[in-house]
């Protein structure tokens, strides 16, 4: 049966302020479902305080094999750190 | 809730309220749990063991208190695994077999929505022990009744399948349903000294709910008024026998055994 259930990835937002985070899949025949079974799945030890689901078909993702092209160029870009500043005496400890 | 603990009688009346109630939760809590690595699909496997541990976990505030009120030092683990059939006072409704995963579902809806008007009433109750756990059990109760329901809609609503298993499970527990409302001497002491709800009182909203579910779920309600009863009083079907041989087992062979 559950193979007729198309598959959602489940993110929790645990506390107030901090971003929703990824914390598994399941399957489910629908989103209000997704966001039920999330509850009784991945709440369970009072880990959260907002459901969001997504089909994972819906996810466009990067390929592994884009891997070089597109993140081996930055390796080399230091200077893109904001590392190269002068902090004035004043500014004191930042 | 004074005045009703001050007497012997009023202090029986609410000791058998407050099995009761722990009762239906614990038989329909174990009922429940035995789904547990047998559900149809992982998600549903787990949300079931969920709904049996919050009942579990109300069986021990319910059955905690009765120990309190009863006054002989029994604990909520003695009253569970240390009484026969007898002595239990769940409705028979919640000791039925688990069937099919319909027959569960429907049977876990018809509880909720009745579970849930009581514990909303429980929550006034002069008792202000009795309106804490109320309090405490109506979030989680909330939950299982949202959930049942959904499922039953979308069962009952699916497939040909699932709706002629959805109608079975209906008409198999439907003369289950009228013990919840039948009351006795002591729910009317209750009732009266604004403890709990006469049994009674709870149907108005129950038949509203249930209606409104089984409609929206395109499942006939039967027309047969019949209502099994007894378990109130202890009067119960082999069911819960076998229910008890396997629950109480390891305390029943090993006295005082703990882990």
């Amino acid at each position: 049966m559950s193979s007729e259930w198309p598959l959602w990835e489940v993110f929790i937002r645990g506390q107030h302020g901090l971003n929703h985070r990824h914390v598994g899949s399941l399957h489910a025949p629908d989103a209000e479902l997704a966001i039920k079974h999330a509850r009784d799945v991945y709440t369970r030890r009072n880990e959260g305080v907002s459901i969001w689901v997504v089909k994972s078909n819906d996810i466009s993702a990067s390929s592994p094999s884009d891997k070089g092209p597109l993140f081996e160029p930055s390796n080399s870009k230091v200077y893109r750190h904001p590392t190269f500043f002068e902090i004035p005496e004043e500014v004191g400890h930042m | 809730m004074a005045a009703l603990a001050d007497t012997a009688a009023g202090r029986a009346a609410l000791l058998e309220f407050l099995l009761r109630t722990g009762d239906n939760t614990l038989i329909l809590g174990h009922r429940v749990s035995e789904w547990c690595g047998h559900s149809p699909v992982l998600e549903e496997d787990i949300a079931l063991a969920n709904t049996a541990l919050d009942l579990i976990g109300q069986t021990q505030l319910w059955l905690g208190l009765a120990g309190e009120v009863e006054g002989q030092g029994r604990t909520a683990d003695n009253l569970a695994y240390l009484r026969d059939a007898a002595e239990f006072r769940n409705v028979l409704l919640v000791e039925r077999p688990n069937g099919d995963f319909g027959q569960t579902l429907m049977r876990q809806f018809l509880f909720d929505a009745w579970h849930f008007e009581l514990l909303k009433a429980l929550q006034g109750s002069t008792d202000p022990r009795v309106a804490e756990i109320a309090a405490k059990a109506i979030k989680e109760v909330s939950y299982h009744l949202e959930r049942s329901a959904d499922l039953v809609v979308r069962l009952g609503d699916g497939t040909a399948e699932s709706h002629r298993r959805m109608q079975n499970a209906l008409d198999e527990l439907w003369s289950y349903t009228g013990e919840l409302f039948v009351g006795d001497d002591a729910d009317e002491a209750l009732a009266d000294a604004g403890v709990a709800p006469s049994p009674a009182s709870l149907k108005p909203a129950w038949d509203a709910a249930v209606a409104r579910v089984l409609g929206e779920a395109t499942l006939a309600i039967p027309s047969s008024g019949y209502v099994h009863k007894g378990g109130k009083r202890g009067v119960h079907t082999e069911h819960l026998g076998y229910i008890l041989a396997e629950m109480q087992f390891l305390q029943r062979a090993y006295p005082g055994a703990t882990w």
